[in-house]
C-alpha cells in the first residue's frame, strides 16, 4: 500500500485577469521526496508556489497538505502546517544584520510551538542555524548588516529562514541562481542534510545540470500546463519538453 | 560606526569620519561597570530625563505646570503615533484616539457617575477597543487607506456631535469630576509619560517590535514567517489607540468638559509634527519634540492661527531635510564625534 | 419633493466628483495621495477672488490664471517637495499634509473670511427642471461636470500621454523600462490634480463663500467618495459619488439635514467592512501583491 502523498496537488487553475497562468495541473508529492520544477520563463513555476502556499488563491482545484484542504487559506496559516518557502528575490531586512533576520522566522507561533514553551535566546539560535547553511562563525560573517552581504550569503540567509521555520515542505524558488558553481556545490551538501532529516523539498530551477543530480523526479511545465514528469532523463527526452526548451541551457 | 564624506579642498583632499566616542566603546557591554564615569555615560540619558521630569511640578509655577501637562500629553499621542509609524501604519488622527477616550470617561462619568480612578483606565480601554475594531478593515490594504480614514473620521465626527447633539452636542458634557489632586494629575501624567517612553521604546526595541518593524519594511517577507501581520498590526494598533484615549480620558477630567473639540484637528497634527521634528522611529524623540513644540506653541499664543501654518511648515522641512529628527542627532553627537582627516 | 430631491441629488452627486475626481486621478496615476488638495482648491478659489478684486481683471481672464498658476503650483510642490521623498510613504504623506495646512491655516490667519469672499456666478439665471427651481450656476456645474469626466476618460483610455499614465499606475518598473519618465509623470498628475482642483473650485465656489474650512470640507468629500469607489478607478469616483450625492440629498429631504454626515460615514463604514478596497476598488490585498 503505497502511503498517502504529503502533498496533493488536484485540477488546479490559476486566472489573472485574462492570463490563463496554470491550467489543470496536477501531481502528488510524496514524503521524503525531491521535486524539481522546471520549465521556460513564464510557465508558471513561481505561480504554482504562490498557490500552494497561500499567496494567491486558485480559480479550481485542490490543494491537499496531509490530508487536508489547504486551498484558499492565507499564508500564514499554511506556513504554520510546516510548509515553507523562499522568494526568488531576496529581500532581506536590509538595515539589520544577518542574525536579526533571522528573529522573525523565529518569533513564528509554529517555532514556539515544535520547540516548546519560553523558548530561550532566538540570538543564539539564529547564530546557530545561520553556521549550519555556511555563515562562518569565526569571521563573524552572521553580524554583518544584510545591505553588505554578497548574493552567495543572501541566499543562504533565505535558505536559513525557511529552515527555522521547522518544516516538512520546502520549496526552493531558483535558489541556485546568481550563484557560481563553487556556490551552489557548497549549498548542495546542506540540501542532502535536510533530505536525510527527512525533510520533502520541491526546487524551481533553471540550473538543470545542478538540479538533475539532486532531484528524485521531474514537473516540467510550460505556459501553466504539465508537459512532463518523470525521471531527469526521461523527461529530457521528451519531444514536448525539447520544443519548450528552446534555447535553454541543458 | 564610521561615516565618510568626501570634501576636496584645494590640493589636499580631506574627509570627514565619524568615529565613536572611547567613553562609548568603553562602556558598551560588560565593560561599564569598570568604572563610575562610564556607568555615568550610560546612565545619564536615562536618569536625567526622569530626574527631569519628576522634579519639573515642583519648580514650575501655576502656568507652567498647565504647560507641562499638555507637554506630556502631547508627548504621549506622539509616542502613540510613533508606535503607529513604525509598525507601517501612517496616522493623521490621533484625535480619533484622544476623541473616543475623551468621550468615553465623559460619559461614564456624566451618565454614570463612575469617579475618574475608575473612568480613566475604562474609557482608555474601550477607546482603544472602538477605534481598533473601526480601523481594522483598512490594515488588510495599502498604508494610505489607514492615513485617508484616520483622517476623516475624526472630523466626520466633529459635524455629527454638532449635528445630532448626541452626548451633550454643542455644548459637550460639563461638570465632569475633577481627578482628587492637582499633584495627583499632574504626576499621573508624567508618570504616564515616563513608562510609555521607556516602557515602548524597550517592546519596539525587542524581537516583537523587530516583528512589527518588518511588517513595516517588507510584509510578505513576515507572512511568509508564518506570522498573522494583521494580528500584530492590530495588536499595535490596539496599544497606541488606547495610549490616546488614555490621554482624551485624562484630559475629560482635567478640563472637566468634554466637546467636540476633543476632535479637532490640532490633536492630529502637533503629535506628527513633535514626532518628525524629534525624530521618527524613537519614543525618545517623540517626547523630545513635545517638549520642544508644546512651549514654543504657547510662548507663541500670541500669534494666534500662524502657529499651525508653522507646524505645518515645520512638518515639510523636517521630513525633507532633516527626517532623522533632532534626537538622532543628538544622540550621535553623544555617542559619535566627528574630525577631518587628510586623505 | 421626490422630483427636486433627485433633481438636487444629480447635482450634488456631479458636484462630488467634480471634486473627488483630481485628488483621484493624481493618486491612480503616481501613487501620489495628495493631502493638500483641498488646500489648493481653496488657494485657486482666493486667488481668483483677489485677481478680480483687487487687481479687476475680468472673471473669465481671472479663472484662467488661476488654474494655471494652481496647477503650477501643484508641478511645483511635486519638483521641490515631493521629489526628494519620493518612495518613502511616511514622507509622501506627512510632505503633503503639512503644505496643505499651511496654506489653509495660512488664510485662516490673514482673515480671508466672510461673506464678501466669493465668486461671482457665471449665468445668473434660473430654470425650472421637471418642477424644481434650479440656477444655471448647477445646471453649469453638470455640464461642466460630464465633459470633464468624459474627456478624462478619453484622455486616459486614448491618448499616448494618458496611456502612459496609467502604465505608471499599474507597473511603475515596467513602465520605467519602456522609458517613460516617472518623475516626470508624476510632476504631471500632482499639478493635473491640482488644475482639477482649481476648475472645480472655479465653477463650485460660486454656490457659496470661499472659507479656509471649506478647504478641510473638500477634503473630507474627496477622500469619502474615493474610499467608497476605490482609489484609482474613475469609475469608481462617479458610481461613488452618486451613491453619496443621492444619500445625503434624500436624507436631508426626508429626514433632517443633520443626519447627512452620519450618512456618508455609515456608508464609508459599510463598505470599509465589505470591500475595503472600495466598490471599485483595484487595490488587491497585501497577500496578492506578488
Amino acid at each position: 500500500m503505497k502511503p498517502s502523498p504529503l502533498l496533493r496537488v488536484a485540477g488546479l487553475y490559476k486566472n489573472f485577469g485574462g492570463v490563463q497562468a496554470i491550467q489543470d495541473l496536477s501531481f502528488d508529492l510524496a514524503q521524503g521526496e525531491l521535486l524539481g520544477l522546471i520549465g521556460p520563463n513564464g510557465s508558471g513555476k513561481t505561480t504554482a508556489v504562490n498557490l500552494i502556499t497561500g499567496f494567491v488563491k486558485p480559480t479550481e482545484g485542490e490543494i491537499i497538505y496531509r490530508g487536508q484542504n489547504i486551498s484558499g487559506l492565507p499564508p500564514y496559516k499554511i506556513i504554520r502546517r510546516g510548509i515553507a518557502r523562499t522568494f526568488q528575490m531576496v529581500k532581506p531586512f536590509y538595515q539589520l544584520p544577518a542574525y536579526k533576520n533571522m528573529i522573525i522566522p523565529l518569533y513564528s507561533p509554529r517555532v514556539k510551538k515544535m520547540v516548546g514553551g519560553k523558548y530561550g535566546d532566538r540570538d543564539a539560535v539564529a547564530l546557530d542555524l545561520l553556521e549550519e547553511v555556511g555563515f562562518e562563525r569565526d569571521a563573524f560573517v552572521a553580524y554583518k548588516s544584510a545591505s553588505v552581504l554578497p548574493q552567495g550569503y543572501l541566499k543562504r540567509l533565505e535558505l536559513a529562514k525557511a529552515i527555522a521555520l521547522q518544516p516538512d515542505l520546502i520549496i526552493l524558488d531558483e535558489l541556485f541562481s546568481g550563484l557560481s558553481l563553487a556556490e551552489v556545490a557548497s549549498i548542495v551538501p546542506i540540501i542532502e542534510k535536510l533530505r536525510l532529516e527527512g525533510k520533502t523539498i520541491i526546487m524551481i530551477e533553471h540550473r538543470l545540470k545542478e538540479l538533475f543530480r539532486i532531484a528524485d523526479r521531474i514537473i516540467v511545465l510550460n505556459f501553466g500546463e504539465k508537459i512532463a514528469e518523470g525521471l531527469s532523463n526521461e523527461v529530457m527526452e521528451s519531444d514536448a519538453v525539447k520544443k519548450a526548451y528552446l534555447g535553454a541551457e541543458a | 560606526m564610521r561615516n565618510a564624506d568626501l570634501n576636496s579642498g584645494g590640493s589636499k583632499q580631506r574627509r570627514k569620519e565619524r568615529i565613536d566616542r572611547g567613553i562609548k566603546a568603553r562602556s558598551s557591554d560588560v565593560f561599564a561597570l569598570s568604572s563610575w564615569r562610564e556607568m555615568l555615560y550610560l546612565a545619564a540619558p536615562r536618569f536625567i530625563p526622569i530626574v527631569g521630569c519628576l522634579m519639573l511640578p515642583l519648580v514650575l509655577g501655576i502656568y507652567w505646570q498647565k504647560v507641562l501637562l499638555s507637554v506630556a500629553v502631547f508627548a504621549l499621542l506622539a509616542i502613540s503615533w510613533d508606535i503607529l509609524e513604525q509598525s507601517g501604519m501612517i496616522s493623521l488622527g490621533q484625535a480619533l484616539f484622544f476623541g473616543m477616550g475623551a468621550y468615553a470617561a465623559g460619559v461614564f462619568n456624566h451618565y454614570f457617575g463612575w469617579s475618574p480612578l475608575l473612568t480613566i483606565p475604562f474609557a482608555s480601554l474601550l477607546g482603544g477597543m472602538i477605534c481598533t475594531v473601526i480601523l481594522l478593515p483598512v490594515l488588510r490594504l495599502r498604508g494610505i487607506y489607514f492615513s485617508m480614514v484616520t483622517l476623516i473620521i475624526p472630523l466626520m465626527l466633529v459635524r455629527i456631535v454638532e449635528a445630532t447633539k448626541i452626548f451633550g452636542g454643542t455644548e459637550g458634557l460639563s461638570g465632569i469630576t475633577p481627578l482628587p489632586s492637582k499633584w495627583l494629575e499632574l504626576y499621573l501624567i508624567v508618570g504616564a509619560l515616563l513608562g510609555a517612553l521607556f516602557g515602548f521604546r524597550r517592546m519596539m526595541g525587542s524581537d516583537y517590535g523587530l516583528v512589527l518593524k518588518g511588517i513595516n519594511d517588507n510584509d510578505r517577507s513576515v507572512m511568509n514567517a508564518g506570522i498573522n501581520i494583521y494580528w500584530f498590526k492590530a495588536q499595535a494598533l490596539f496599544v497606541a489607540s488606547s495610549i490616546g484615549a488614555f490621554t482624551g480620558a485624562f484630559m475629560t477630567h482635567v478640563y472637566m468638559f468634554v466637546g467636540m473639540p476633543v476632535f479637532a484637528l490640532d490633536y492630529s497634527i502637533l503629535p506628527i509634527a513633535a514626532a518628525v521634528v524629534g525624530g521618527p522611529g524613537t519614543m525618545a524623540g517623540a517626547t523630545l519634540g513635545a517638549f520642544i513644540l508644546v512651549p514654543l506653541s504657547e510662548i507663541l499664543r500670541g500669534i494666534g492661527g500662524l502657529r499651525i501654518v508653522i507646524y505645518g511648515l515645520f512638518l515639510v522641512v523636517f521630513i525633507v531635510a532633516l527626517p532623522e529628527g533632532i534626537f538622532h542627532y543628538i544622540q550621535r553627537k553623544y555617542h559619535q564625534f566627528e574630525r577631518w582627516v587628510e586623505v | 419633493m421626490f422630483v427636486g430631491t433627485v433633481v438636487y441629488a444629480v447635482i450634488n452627486s456631479v458636484i462630488l466628483a467634480l471634486l473627488a475626481i483630481g485628488f483621484n486621478l493624481t493618486f491612480g496615476i503616481s501613487g501620489v495621495a495628495n493631502f493638500a488638495y483641498g488646500a489648493l482648491y481653496i488657494f485657486s478659489a482666493y486667488l481668483s477672488w483677489m485677481l478680480l478684486n483687487l487687481i479687476g481683471l475680468p472673471f473669465f481672464l481671472s479663472a484662467i490664471i488661476s488654474i494655471l498658476i494652481t496647477t503650477l503650483l501643484g508641478a511645483m510642490m511635486y519638483r521641490f517637495v515631493l521629489q526628494r521623498v519620493r518612495g518613502q510613504a511616511l514622507s509622501e504623506v506627512i510632505a503633503t499634509f503639512g503644505i496643505g495646512l499651511a496654506i489653509l491655516e495660512l488664510f485662516q490667519y490673514l482673515g480671508f473670511v466672510g461673506f464678501e469672499y466669493t465668486l461671482p456666478v457665471f449665468i445668473d439665471n434660473s430654470f425650472m427642471i421637471f418642477g424644481a427651481y434650479v440656477d444655471m450656476q448647477r445646471i453649469l456645474i453638470v455640464i461642466v461636470g460630464a465633459a470633464l469626466i468624459i474627456f478624462l476618460w478619453f484622455f486616459t483610455h486614448h491618448t499616448s500621454l494618458g496611456l502612459a499614465f496609467r502604465g505608471i499606475a499599474q507597473d511603475e518598473r515596467t513602465a520605467l523600462s519602456l522609458g517613460i519618465n516617472s518623475d516626470r509623470i508624476a510632476t504631471l498628475s500632482v499639478s493635473f490634480g491640482a488644475g482639477l482642483a482649481a476648475i472645480a473650485a472655479t465653477i463650485i465656489i460660486p454656490l457659496g463663500s470661499i472659507s479656509p474650512s471649506e478647504g478641510y470640507d473638500v477634503l473630507i468629500k474627496a477622500l469619502a467618495v474615493c474610499i467608497i469607489g476605490g482609489l484609482g478607478s474613475t469609475g469608481g469616483v462617479i458610481v461613488a459619488s452618486f451613491v453619496i450625492g443621492f444619500a445625503e440629498r434624500f436624507t436631508d429631504s426626508y429626514i433632517s439635514s443633520h443626519w447627512t454626515m452620519i450618512v456618508s460615514l455609515a456608508a464609508i463604514l459599510i463598505v470599509l467592512s465589505v470591500k475595503p478596497s472600495g466598490l471599485f476598488g483595484k487595490q488587491k490585498e497585501l497577500e496578492e501583491r506578488i
